[in-house]
């Protein structure tokens, strides 16, 4: 496999008043074309600004974050961040949604954002409005939004936290299951162990603030994973404790 | 029914207060003050010979021309302080210190400049109308979550696109707050701006009732009629609230 993402030794502090307060302190990071990484780590250690940096939305004060082998300088539709918040724009239909970041490379728009809403389970929804739609469906037409693009790496900064388990787990199973159908190497951040180890293929986890890589888990196991193997439970203990957690 | 209750509260409160004024009128026996049936008759007068909608007309096109004058200078100006941080902080102290500046006290410069035509009150309608609407144009596109922008941004959507679909949308809400905001002083402008010059409008017509021969009951048809026109005009813009591009802000 190939590098797809190549971070090199990355650091981030803020200043607030006088004092400057380091967040990120020498991140290394290599992933490969079409691997899903999971960062996992406490609260407030950094692990947004380390997407923000990652996204190009944000430039690291040393270091450098190269994709394909050629340095960030910002954001592109070649990567798409999916944040914690959403950014569904509320003025717009799902459809209109799903068409905004299209042009006439792909083709008729229309036709492309609707095949998207159909893939997520949104058929039926294409004329509606965000406000009219829940919170699961609102994270739907965002993945939905994104894929349509075609994009090469998804960064998803801790997109299910704002919903239920149940609605997690759902839109968890139906991204395994787009991404077997189409390629995208994806980082997610969240603070779930357990939805860490149900997706991604290594799992970072950072320390506290200012956040280094602590230790990289390998996650063996093929799709479709069944949350109650044991061999899976082990592994997201062993995170658990990693992040200071006995159970 | 549920329109009826609410209704009926503030028209129960009109009814007191007109029974009130008459009550007063005819107990003191003034002879100068009308009552409310001397002002309705002398309405019914301005109707009947037609200069009534010769003042309503005029001050809706001074101030129609006036307000379109300001949404025009307004808006883009507007937009461009929001998004552009030098735009910004060189065109907002000059604006913040105009602003208070009472359109009354233009008055002065409006005659000097335009004499006593048509454009001396559009002017002061422009000045009254043009710095709060600019105000809330700008403070619309700040206040615009960062998140949907960062959205457009990673989109890479062209410059257009990101006005048309992203900039504008967002900040229409804020603009229909501020195009209510501006019309109405905007009205509340033309008619003083009137009372000053000219041979029409309803400031013109209030004034020239008093100067003429003490009409009151005229006096007070003209600023009852310029309380009603307000509030028509008040409810057009909240007319477009209910648009469904808009809806998601107000129906939070």
């Amino acid at each position: 496999m190939t590098d797809k993402i190549v971070i090199q030794n990355i650091k981030k502090s803020f200043s607030s008043g006088n004092e400057s307060k380091a967040v990120i302190d020498g991140i290394n990071l290599t992933i490969a074309d079409g691997e899903f990484v999971a960062i996992v780590g406490p609260s407030g250690c950094g692990k947004s600004t380390l997407m923000k940096m990652i996204a190009g939305f944000l430039q690291p004060d040393e270091g450098s974050i190269a994709v394909d082998g050629v340095e960030r300088k910002g954001p592109n539709s070649n990567g798409i961040l999916i944040s914690q918040h959403g950014s569904v724009f509320p003025w717009l239909t799902v459809q209109q949604n799903l068409m905004f970041g299209l042009n006439d490379e792909h083709g008729d728009k229309a036709a492309v954002a609707d095949h998207y809403a159909d893939l997520v389970g949104l058929k039926g929804f294409e004329q509606h409005y965000p406000r009219e739609l829940s919170g699961g469906m609102l994270k739907r037409a965002e993945i939905a939004r994104a894929l349509a693009v075609k994009p090469e790496i998804l960064y998803m900064d801790e997109p299910f936290s704002a919903l239920d388990a149940l609605m997690s787990l759902r839109i968890r199973t139906e991204l395994l299951r787009i991404l077997e159908e189409e390629r995208h190497t994806v980082i997610l951040i969240t603070h779930d162990v357990e939805e860490a180890v149900h997706l991604a293929n290594r799992v970072v986890v950072l320390s506290n603030r200012p956040a280094t890589i602590q230790t990289v888990f390998d996650v063996p196991f093929a799709h479709p994973r069944k949350l109650s193997d044991p061999a899976l439970q082990l592994l997201r203990d062993d995170i658990l404790r990693e992040l200071g957690i006995e159970c | 029914m549920l329109k009826l209750k609410k209704i009926l509260p503030p028209l129960a409160l009109i009814t007191t207060l007109i029974a009130v004024w008459w009550i007063v009128v005819v107990k003191t026996g003034s002879v100068i003050f009308p009552t409310p049936l001397q002002v309705v008759t002398g309405a019914m007068e301005l109707i009947k010979d037609g200069t009534l909608w010769e003042h309503i007309s005029s001050s809706l096109m001074r101030v129609g021309l006036g307000f379109l004058l300001a949404v025009i200078t307004a808006i883009p100006l507007g937009l461009w302080m929001g998004r552009v941080d030098g735009a910004y902080a060189t065109l907002n102290p000059v604006f913040q210190i105009m602003r208070p500046i009472s359109p009354i006290a233009w008055i002065p410069l409006a005659i000097l400049w335009f004499g006593v035509g048509n454009a001396s009150p559009i002017f002061l309608i422009f000045i009254a109308a043009v710095f709060p609407l600019i105000v809330q144009t700008a403070a619309g596109v700040h206040t615009i979550e960062p998140r949907y922008l960062n959205a457009a941004e990673n989109f890479g959507v062209s410059r257009y696109k990101l006005y048309r679909q992203v900039v504008i949308p967002a900040v229409l809400p804020d603009l229909i707050v501020g195009m209510r905001i501006s019309l109405g002083v905007a009205w509340l402008v033309v008619v003083a701006a009137e009372m000053i010059a000219l041979r029409s409008g309803l400031g013109y017509m209030i004034m020239d009732s008093r100067n003429a021969g003490n009409r009151y009951d005229l006096v007070i048809a003209g600023m009852i009629i310029i309380g009603v026109i307000g509030l028509l005009l008040d409810g057009l813009m909240r007319l477009m609230e209910g648009h469904k591009s808009v809806r998601w802000r107000y129906d939070r």
